[in-house]
């Protein structure tokens, strides 16, 4: 058993040097990489280029109409429906550049000039002022993303229509009929059936995730906040507010503190969380336990119950009016409020979050247990293998194998684990950090992102600045994971 | 070795199992109970009797009672969710997003993962690395962004009715769940490829053979699938505490409980809390406990098979 642990210690060991090796090569590698993805992305837009020159040339003159005359190739074909649609889109981009786009680009880079102004009559004081509404730099920049998103999905049809016009010249030169109208339809339900699924699934991720995305990491290069908020106009200030966040005369003294209060959460949160839960279900799991179903039923229940009731019912049995509380109190103690003290109230957290996040790992690891192939287990039984060195050299390297990914996925959760956190402390206690609007002693980037959206503080420039960060810390975590799991993927196969 | 010693070795044996069998119990029952009591405790607080009523004639909570279990009982609490309250409002909008999420959802998430898991087109890689950065955002962070936009088109914000307030949550919650595809793209790479040929052979489409084929094998995903995204709105506070404004009649679960356990309210409904709570948790304990198999399935076989 020492043995085990001794060596379990130096399997930990070489897995921290490794990932710290990782981490340096990463961080050598990465302007290597960023030049060979430059130069990679150079050539590709040169291929690019050159593959449509070449269509130009090669073509005959209904592609080359098409260039300018979108649906020409199809016209020469007698595909109608097509050509109509290709025309159709056209006029309409070009219309909705008239009309709307045009003014709205420039909007974007402008975010507005005339900004609501009010009215006094100076002739009778008692007159209530008149408020003339003006632009608004929020709506600016909303239409200006959606007029660039409306440019870019033209630029792709435009070279869509080019393609398939070469396509059906091409087609033609062979002797190939152009396909109907029908037979393309028929096509969106058989080959090409992926694009029809795509597009409906996606339309939802464009409209509440890329757009708003978008929006929000451009207004971390603006000064939207309360005092210039959009009616009275912000503008572009670049990377000001991450100079704010990690510069030594902004709220570094803030940001720094807080982050690693973060990391240290995440870390405690995934790990400790992820290994207990193992170890509770290799004790349910075991072999003479009775009732297993039962037992695992119990640990269950508060994955079943939504998880904002289970995290306000610990945040009020450890109140200050709790029963725990009272418990303390009649053993002579005194009466105080847990979360009020900084390190009482990340140790509590950290435990509740035991209590909540156990019996997941729980779950998936007796899920992991039962489904481990018991050949496995027989022919290590022929080789006369003991029960401990079938425990290390079966049952561990299948549960983190299988479970590799999923670790790092909740490692990403947890540095974004908001509920537990806004639920249990509300970020608190206060007071820790100076600074009006400054995040308490247990908040995490997101919980200060969030409270700095709320009303009455409304700094979203500094929200989307965190959380512009938050991402950033998330994305170089997960590459460099990815790249050491999928190392050790290779090293031991369990196929 | 003589007979005597093999004896004890064998009785020495016998009893270390029984040790290492009883503590192992013994662990499991501290464990459960640590695990459970609290949920008694919010069920036993939930009958609690008021401690008096107050000059509203509004009952007291025992929120700052001193007792760890009320001395009596009472349906007091239940009785005034529902008559004091609009609870049963917003269990109706709850379970209205709930079945509105579950359909959109599943379908989006379906339909994407099926998608990468059987076609090869040129984009595909590229969009799995986007899907994977767009994860990595958090979540929240575009919420400002959303309300705007919302605001914009009247469907969130003051001027905004309730029923668009309740459409504009739908629409986040199901919106983007196409990109959530992993884990059943993993169980679709499990179902074998063979069955689409033999059916392309006979000549169906693939539309044909998604719809006749794919769907049907894939029960377990399914399942999996629908059910979390049935249970999601019942569990997510930040985004309809955002979105749906002060108007109580537009709550959601999650805020109008979350509403009693607010600094005025906490001394009258601290225990009508426990008794909403205890309502919702009820049924989403049993459903998950009748599907739980499939939720293990779900997690599992993603990562075992893909």
């Amino acid at each position: 058993m020492k043995e085990f642990f001794a060596k379990l210690l130096k399997r930990a060991g070489d897995a921290a040097v490794k990932f710290g090796k990782n981490c340096k090569s990463f961080f050598l590698n990465l302007p290597q990489n960023l030049k060979k993805l430059g130069i990679n992305m150079a050539n590709g837009i040169k291929n690019w280029f050159l593959k449509y020159i070449n269509y130009f040339k090669n073509g005959d003159t209904s592609v080359k109409l098409s260039y300018i005359f979108m649906g020409s190739g199809a016209f020469a074909h007698k595909q109608i429906v097509k050509g109509i649609t290709y025309l159709g889109i056209e006029l309409l981009f070009i219309f909705y550049m008239i009309f709307n786009g045009a003014g709205a680009i420039r909007g974007f880079f402008s975010l507005g000039t005339d900004f609501q102004f009010t009215i006094h009559d100076i002739n009778n004081p008692n007159a209530v002022a008149i408020s003339v509404p003006g632009d608004n730099s929020m709506m600016c920049l909303i239409y200006g993303v959606v007029a660039f998103i409306v440019i870019f999905a033209f630029i792709a049809v435009y070279f869509m229509n080019i393609r398939s016009a070469y396509q059906t010249f091409e087609d033609s030169v062979v002797g190939k009929k152009p396909q109907t109208f029908r037979q393309d339809l028929k096509q969106l339900f058989d080959n090409k059936f992926y694009i029809v699924l795509l597009s409906v699934a996606l339309i939802g991720v464009i409209i509440f995730t890329i757009l708003p995305l978008i929006f929000m990491i451009l207004i971390a290069f603006t000064s939207w906040d309360r005092e210039h908020s959009a009616v009275t106009g912000f503008n572009w200030v670049w990377f000001k507010n991450f100079g704010q966040l990690v510069g030594s005369t902004g709220l570094s003294s803030t940001f720094f503190p807080v982050l690693g209060w973060t990391l240290l959460w995440a870390l405690c949160a995934t790990f400790l969380n992820y290994f207990l839960g193992v170890a509770l279900a290799l004790l349910i799991n075991k072999k003479d336990i009775k009732g297993q179903k039962v037992w695992r039923t119990f640990f269950v229940l508060t994955i079943a119950i939504p998880q904002f009731v289970s995290l306000l019912l610990m945040r009020n049995l450890l109140g200050e009016y709790g029963p725990i509380m009272n418990l303390i109190v009649q053993a002579g103690g005194e009466r105080i409020k847990m979360f009020d003290n900084i390190h009482l109230a990340r140790f509590l957290v950290i435990v509740i979050n035991l209590w909540v996040g156990i019996p997941y790992s729980m779950l998936i690891t007796s899920g992991i247990l039962m489904n481990i192939p018991a050949d496995l287990y027989e022919s290590a039984r022929i080789d006369g293998a003991g029960k401990l060195t079938m425990f290390r050299k079966i049952t561990l390297p299948y549960i983190l194998f299988v479970t590799g990914p999923y670790l790092i996925t909740q490692f990403i959760g947890n540095i974004n684990n908001f509920n537990v956190i806004y639920l249990l402390t509300g970020g608190g206690p206060f007071g820790i950090y100076s600074g009006k609007n400054a995040p308490g002693g247990t908040s995490l980037l997101i919980t200060w992102l969030y409270s700095l959206t709320s009303a009455g503080v409304e700094d979203y420039k500094l929200a989307s600045a965190l959380g512009i960060v938050t991402f950033v810390i998330c994305s170089v975590i997960s590459l460099i994971t990815y790249r050491y799991s999928s190392a050790s993927k290779n090293e031991e196969d369990f196929q | 070795m003589n007979q005597e010693s093999i004896q004890n070795k064998k009785t020495s044996m016998k009893r270390r199992k029984t040790i290492s069998k009883t503590t192992a119990y013994i662990i499991l029952s501290v464990l459960s109970v640590i695990w459970i009591l609290p949920l008694i405790w919010l069920i036993i607080q939930s009958f609690a009797a008021p401690l008096g009523y107050n000059e509203n004639g509004e009952p007291i909570s025992t929120y700052i009672s001193e007792r760890l279990f009320p001395e009596k009982f009472s349906f007091v609490w239940y009785k005034q969710l529902f008559t004091k309250t609009q609870y049963l409002k917003w269990f109706g909008n709850t379970f209205l997003i709930a079945v509105v999420c579950l359909f959109l959802s599943t379908f989006f998430t379906i339909a994407m993962a099926y998608v990468m898991s059987r076609f090869r087109f040129k984009s595909r890689k590229k969009l799995q690395s986007i899907a994977m950065i767009l994860g990595m955002f958090p979540g929240f962070m575009s919420m400002a962004a959303i309300y705007q936009i919302f605001n914009s088109v009247g469907l969130a914000g003051a001027n905004a009715t309730n029923a668009g307030r309740i459409f504009s949550l739908i629409l986040v919650y199901s919106g983007s769940a196409g990109l959530n595809y992993y884990v059943s793209k993993g169980f679709f790479d499990t179902v074998s490829k063979s069955l689409d040929e033999a059916a392309r052979i006979d000549g169906a489409t693939n539309s044909q053979i998604f719809a006749k084929i794919i769907l049907p094998l894939s029960k377990p995903i399914i399942v999996y699938t629908a059910l979390m995204s049935f249970l999601a709105p019942w569990g997510d506070f930040i985004f309809s505490n955002y979105l749906l404004g002060t108007n109580k009649g537009a709550y959601t679960v999650a805020v109008g409980l979350y509403s009693m356990l607010d600094k005025n309210n906490i001394t009258t409904q601290y225990n009508m809390f426990m008794a909403g709570a205890v309502l919702i948790a009820v049924p989403a304990t049993i459903l998950f406990l009748c599907l739980q198999r499939y939720f293990v399935e779900g997690i599992t076989g993603g990562a075992v098979k893909g």
